[in-house]
């Protein structure tokens, strides 16, 4: 293969990749000072009877807020959750006050650390599926959102061997 | 702001302390074959006996002569346990043919909520060489204790409970000894890398 050509491949896979990353990141929601990045939820194993679901949440206003949780259609609720690591042992606890956003803030919800729980989910999360939800915030109220249902976080998948590669 | 300091500094801390821990307990990465069963803490390795989803008995017995990885978990876990499962499954997926010199078993610690038939239906989601088993209350802590593994029944306010558990995968060789942890944080590279020379040990002993 000439180096035009090659170099012509890599800038394809590197265009491909910008507009794919783009198009997953490309979505979110505000209430108020409220905003939220990028809700997804991983692909969850067949009839598990949890699923775990992230976010950003940003807080442009002058006062903190709290998200308490939330609803949606395909699940029985949506509670806060924290996942903790201590010397192996994985915990899990519901954090029944939510988690607070203070003003100017933004908190992420991601794998390992805090987490949306959706209980009872009534259906299998599909790659590449969405799905509406509710969250609730002490100040700015309910906000309405879509998930994304994703195999793995967005952030981990950017290594540039992947493309083309396996696991389908 | 100080008490902000003196977190970082601790979190720090941690993560040094951490990494020398992880460095000093790797057996597999060079570790000679005779430092077995014996990670330096904790004895890994003893009997056990559990029914997996498909029905079949498995024990340390039906192991003799395996190289396999165990790692504890159940499916009221939204977050780490199908993450561990799924990212097995595609480095079974990649490394193919090999990871069929392997067993790989993921044993409930909730065997109350996790039915076989609930197991049966979970593992649908992943890799077909993947094995979850199940035991009676003392047939789970009999395994807990014999890889010298952590888990505990928490009651939650919601009248539900949640389990606390060990987390991390256990490499075990296929003469019996213990070929250490493979943590899901590591480098996609390192994780087949340990799988691979896993594999290899048990062409080599048989
Ligand atoms: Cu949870």
């Amino acid at each position: 293969m000439s180096s035009g050509l090659k170099l012509t491949v890599k800038l394809t896979c590197i265009l491909a990749a910008a507009v794919l990353s783009t198009s997953a990141f490309a979505h979110q929601f505000s209430q108020g000072d409220i905003k939220i990045g990028h809700p997804w939820s991983r692909v969850s194993p067949s009839t598990a009877p949890v699923a775990g679901a992230y976010l950003t949440v940003t807080n442009s206003g002058t006062e903190p807020d709290r998200l308490t949780g939330g609803s949606t259609p395909i699940a029985d609720r949506i509670e806060v959750h924290q996942m903790t690591l201590d010397d192996g042992i994985a915990r899990m606890r519901p954090l029944p006050d939510g988690i607070e956003v203070a003003p100017g803030a933004s908190v992420e919800l991601a794998p390992g650390g805090i987490h949306l729980m959706l209980i009872k989910p009534n259906q299998q999360l599909i790659e590449g599926s969405s799905f509406k939800a509710t969250l609730e915030f002490a100040r700015a109220g309910t906000v309405e959102i879509e998930f994304v249902v994703q195999r793995n976080p967005a952030v981990e998948t950017g290594s540039g061997n992947e493309h083309g590669g396996h696991g389908q | 702001m100080s008490g902000l300091r003196a977190f970082r500094f601790m979190v720090w801390a941690g993560i040094v302390v951490l990494g020398v821990f992880v460095i000093g307990s790797t057996p597999l990465s060079g570790g000679s074959p005779t430092d077995e069963v014996s990670s330096g803490t904790a004895k890994v390795g003893g009997s056990f006996s559990l029914v997996s989803h498909g029905g079949e008995r498995v024990d340390n017995q039906s192991l003799v002569g395996r190289a396999y990885l165990v790692f504890f978990g159940f499916t009221y876990c939204p977050d780490i346990c199908p993450t561990t499962l799924f990212e097995l499954t595609d480095l079974m997926t990649e490394l193919g043919p090999v990871a069929d010199r392997f067993k790989v078993l993921f044993i409930t610690v909730d065997p109350e909520r996790d039915t076989q038939e609930a197991l049966a239906s979970y593992m649908t989601s992943f890799d077909s060489r993947i094995a979850a088993l199940r035991g009676t209350a003392a047939e789970t802590d009999a395994a807990l204790k014999a890889f010298s593994a952590y888990a505990k029944r928490v009651p939650l306010e919601s009248g539900e409970y949640t389990m606390d558990h060990t987390a991390g995968v256990f490499l075990m060789k296929a003469d019996g000894g213990f070929g250490g942890m493979m943590d899901m944080h590591e480098p996609r590279e390192t994780r087949l890398e340990k799988l691979r020379r896993l594999a290899k040990g048990q062409v080599t002993s048989s």
